[in-house]
């Protein structure tokens, strides 16, 4: 692979900030950049998903265009993309960009304002609301009541609790091992414990997935870099190789037509991934998989072949993606406890295994991580490695 | 309110169907394959011979959901979301509300039977369950 990351940086996020988007990028980027030992001047490229959503208020409050404006950056090259491999498809067409010489520092970015658009009463997570009509996949949804991820994910972990004997416990191992992975991050935004009867005892949202099993909205913003790899030679940190991408999707663009309801996207994605590369699941130190909702997490360790299909809950119950864990998941906290970046805070956390600079929840010398994004049909994975 | 559906070329039929009391799924003359979300080409065999059919409107819940999160200020809770493998298109399911049930009876392999209610200029789907001993 031709593409490596040089850089990650997120903002001060939190619940509410009351601060703007473009403040929260600003200060992503530029911390970023430092790591990176890069300035705005050598930005040449920027990409982000899925770009501006005018409709969904805090969703996707920035473009391209006004970052680019806002930065002052002179780019070669720029996409924003909203239908790909999930949250990481700007990642991936970065990699594509600096491997073909479209550019040699990508900046990529995902920034939200979920959490001060919900206190202002727009309910920026719920697609459709407010709207007369829906169009696309959504129409199968929103107008049957269908409204939100919390229903569609909670179709898949009813179908995977009967076909497999999971229980709310497992999913409950998810949460609270995340818990205190996000104890040990100050940039976590969930610091109070969380025990298995705090889990259990919380209200449904859309059963058998309670208060728990969902992940935070918040206002914050992530940025990655990618550079080509001559030019990742140059920055400040050792390159984290890309070694391989997966995004295949062999089903429909639903998320209740898929033949088997105990697989996703990310199944796909994940043996596309391992059929680039000669690194295998048993070489990872640190894994970043998609947690919107808790049951995301065994799907796709199945889906990346840690554990084989129906035995994620024995895996989980051992006790080896919790810390101290042999296969640690979203040592930050990930989105259960850290809050919803879409993926970008959990690549961030994975960057910064790599680089040994994951102060109190530091994995023994990490050098290869794997990074899955994306829930239901949309999904794409990454091998990161240090040499 | 719910947001309604776009109606396009492809889905009109699904959409409308109710107004006859008829769950309609888009069947390939060609080949037989059933098509869901409906659309204009067979993906199977490439045929545009693609019409909708009426189904029995039976089937067999394949997962479901109870829903608990009033997510509109109007939404009243708790209700089930159901998708059903139905009897006579293999490989579709049609997922909607739950009506006539007890949510926490609401089980994987329970049957139903489809109903309908206008809102608008379509009529959304509804699955009822089919009583034991019910012909159906
Ligand atoms: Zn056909």
């Amino acid at each position: 692979m031709k593409a490596a990351i040089t850089g990650v940086g997120m903002s001060d996020i939190g619940r509410n900030t009351g601060r703007a988007a473009m403040l929260h990028l600003a200060q992503a980027a530029d911390r970023a950049l430092a790591r990176a030992g890069l300035t705005r001047a050598d930005i040449d490229g920027i990409a982000t998903y899925p770009g501006k959503a005018e409709g969904s208020p805090g969703m996707s409050p920035l473009g391209t265009g006004e970052v680019r404006a806002a930065l002052g950056l002179q780019t070669r090259w720029h996409s924003a993309v909203p239908d790909g491999p999930a949250q990481m498809a700007p990642i991936m067409v970065a990699a594509m960009a600096v491997a073909t010489g479209q550019a040699r520092h990508v900046l990529c970015f995902r920034a939200l304002t979920e959490s001060s658009s919900q206190s202002a009463g727009r309910r920026a997570s719920i697609p459709g609301a407010g709207k007369a009509q829906v169009g696309g996949w959504l129409s199968w949804l929103v107008p049957v009541g269908a409204m939100s991820a919390s229903n569609w994910a909670g179709w898949m972990a009813q179908r995977y609790f009967h076909e497999f004997g999971m229980t709310r416990e497992h999913l409950g191992m998810v949460a609270v091992g995340q818990r205190q992975f996000a104890q040990a991050n100050p940039m976590a935004v969930m610091q109070k414990p969380l025990t298995m009867d705090d889990y259990l005892a919380a209200r449904m949202i859309s059963q058998p997935l309670g208060l728990f099993d969902c992940d935070i909205p918040i206002d914050g913003a992530a940025v990655v870099i990618v550079s080509a790899a001559d030019a990742a030679r140059d920055c400040r940190l050792p390159p984290l190789r890309i070694e391989a991408m997966g995004s295949a999707l062999r089903s429909a663009e639903t998320w209740d037509q898929r033949a088997d309801l105990t697989t996703m996207g990310a199944h796909d994605a994940g043996a596309d991934l391992w059929a680039r590369t000669s690194v295998t699941p048993q070489d990872v130190d640190v894994l970043a998989l998609y947690d919107g909702f808790s049951i995301f997490v065994p799907l796709w360790l199945e889906a990346l072949g840690f554990c084989g299909h129906g035995e994620a809950k024995d895996f989980i119950a051992a006790g080896h993606i919790g810390p101290g864990g042999r296969y640690p998941v979203n040592t930050g906290g990930g989105q259960l406890s850290g809050g919803r970046l879409h993926g970008f805070g959990l690549l961030h956390e994975a960057c910064l295994q790599l680089w040994g600079e994951a102060d109190g929840r530091q994995v023994a010398d990490a050098r290869t991580a794997v990074c899955g994004m994306g829930g239901g049909f949309i999904a794409g994975a990454m091998l990161l490695q240090r040499d | 309110m719910l947001p309604l559906p776009e109606l396009t070329a492809e889905n009109t039929a699904f959409w409308t169907g109710g107004e006859r009391g008829e769950l309609m799924i888009a069947l390939c003359d060609a080949c037989g394959k059933a098509v869901h979300p409906p659309q204009l080409l067979c993906p199977a065999c490439g045929s545009q011979q693609v019409a909708p059919r009426a189904m029995a409107g039976t089937g067999t819940i394949h997962t479901f959901t109870v829903n608990h999160q009033p997510w509109l200020p109007d939404m009243a809770v708790p209700f089930v979301l159901a998708v059903v493998d139905l009897d006579d298109a293999p490989g579709v399911r049609v997922t909607t509300r739950m009506i006539d049930c007890d949510p926490q009876a609401v089980r994987i392999g329970q049957r139903v039977t489809i109903a309908f209610e206008q809102s608008g200029d379509v009529w959304l789907p509804l699955w009822r369950p089919i009583a034991e001993g019910e012909a159906a």
